[in-house]
């Protein structure tokens, strides 16, 4: 112990009776003012990001448009997939609570058990993060930029009239082929079809992509699908920037490149918090079962590391509105 | 040199223990705290791919109702779930206060800033 603890002041002095103002120990409340510095931080994350947008002039893709695709399926399941991961993180906090409440009954096999569901759900909502992170990281098709201004007619007989600069996104199989034809890779041509245009890979095995139609909006509200003579139009026009999937410097999902770099920042910081929460649930799990608190008579330590937990939780509950929904 | 604070601490964690009685009573309403946190979780789902955002003006009012719900949620997860309805009024003001007027000063600097500078971003682009 440093500063004033290690001199002898009476407890009497200090607390005026042996009792803090805050009926707490030390742990649990520094606890407390670690999560509220934790929980600015976050909030300071989510403002940016709604600035960023509030400022942006290119329009700004929305969550149900992007989020939208399910593991092994085809078809769209609009925020399915992150309502699934909400609900995983409700319930492993559901299930530390369950724990913090058999430690206050010294309830030894009670502890382990909900201790162990909670380690469970963590490691479930990591590996769905990992797989969401991959689906973004790959993208749906990919999206081309206009070379020059084009007018066309949406299959609906809606008009556009396109600037130069405007995203036009490919759909999921021509996009796979895209890609290797972009990069240069000397197997993939492209040919004229019956309709229009083809990529066609060669190699071990054939593949042919057909380019059936493209997708106006594709991550904003009302996306139009152009196809026939008018989607020739906007291929015409294409110029020189594809973009696939995202990273850092580059996202099929905006011309803005802040919309994925806000995603990766956010979500990703947010799975490191769970994470780092795994590895402290396991180390308490490990403690709990040596009996170490059994010897102290009490588990407080499940209860502040359950406080993390919950936060973890909390905030995930803040992302989903902030970076999912609005 | 014994440490005062463990020395305190214990009667602390001693005090929260609660016999097997409270804990059926506890443990009710974790249940009944879930089921509430699941239901608005599916009306903010619903919500979310049901409404259009095209017409400005309920899109106005779905977006506050969901940063609503979103409250309740967060209300009921640190007042029951981290305890804190639980705990001595001076710690869960020391806790809420400071937070609460930095995230009105938070969601005034979006809200006012956001649209005051327009393509104040692109420069960092």
């Amino acid at each position: 112990m440093g500063g004033e603890a290690t001199k002898a002041i009476s407890k009497e002095i200090l607390w005026g009776g042996g009792r803090s103002p805050f009926s707490v120990s030390y742990g649990k409340m520094m606890m407390w003012y670690f999560l509220v510095s934790d929980a600015l931080t976050f909030g300071g994350l989510l403002t940016a990001y709604g600035f960023a947008r509030a400022g942006s002039e290119a329009a700004w893709p929305i969550g149900e448009q992007v989020f939208r695709a399910l593991p092994g399926l085809e078809g769209e399941y609009p925020l399915m997939y992150v309502a699934l991961m909400t609900f995983i993180l409700i319930v492993s906090s559901v299930t530390m609570v369950l724990a913090v409440e058999s430690g206050h009954r010294n309830d030894k096999a009670g502890v382990l058990k909900w201790m162990a569901w909670t380690i469970v759900g963590g490691f479930v909502f990591l590996g769905s993060q990992a797989w969401e992170w991959s689906h973004f990281i790959h993208g749906s098709g990919g999206m081309f930029q206009l070379e020059k201004a084009v007018t066309v007619t949406a299959d609906d007989g809606q008009v556009f009239e396109l600037k130069e600069g405007e995203a036009v996104f490919m759909d999921h199989h021509f996009g796979h082929l895209a890609e290797p034809w972009i990069e240069g890779n000397p197997n993939v041509s492209l040919v004229a079809s019956d309709h229009g245009v083809k990529l066609v890979e060669v190699g071990e095995h054939t593949h042919e992509a057909e380019l059936h139609s493209l997708t106006l909006n594709k991550y904003i509200e009302n996306e139009s699908h152009v196809s026939g003579a008018e989607m020739m139009k906007l291929w015409e026009a294409r110029g020189a920037n594809f973009s696939f999937g995202a990273n850092l410097h580059d996202s099929e999902y905006a011309v803005q490149q802040q919309y994925a770099d806000f995603f990766f920042f956010i979500t990703g910081f947010h799975g490191f918090h769970v994470f780092s929460g795994v590895v402290i649930n396991i180390i308490i799990f490990v403690m709990a079962y040596k009996g170490v608190f059994e010897r102290r008579k009490h588990y407080e330590m499940v209860e502040k590391v359950g406080l993390y937990w919950h936060f973890v939780d909390l905030v995930w509950v803040f992302v989903f509105t902030f970076f999912y929904l609005i | 040199m014994e440490r005062d604070d463990l020395l305190v601490n214990d009667s602390y964690a001693l005090n929260a223990h609660h016999s097997e009685e409270e804990g059926r009573k506890i443990r009710s309403k974790i249940w009944k705290v879930t089921g509430i946190l699941t239901l608005l979780t599916t009306i903010e789902v619903i919500m979310g791919i049901y409404f259009k955002r095209s017409e400005a003006f309920s899109w106005t009012v779905i977006k506050w109702s969901f940063i609503i719900l979103t409250l309740v949620k967060a209300a009921y997860i640190v007042m029951v779930f981290m305890h804190l309805g639980e705990e001595r009024t001076n710690l869960r003001r020391a806790v809420i206060v400071p937070y609460f007027l930095f995230i009105c000063y938070l969601i005034f600097i979006a809200i006012t800033e956001g649209f005051g500078h327009l393509g104040a971003f692109q420069m960092f682009h």
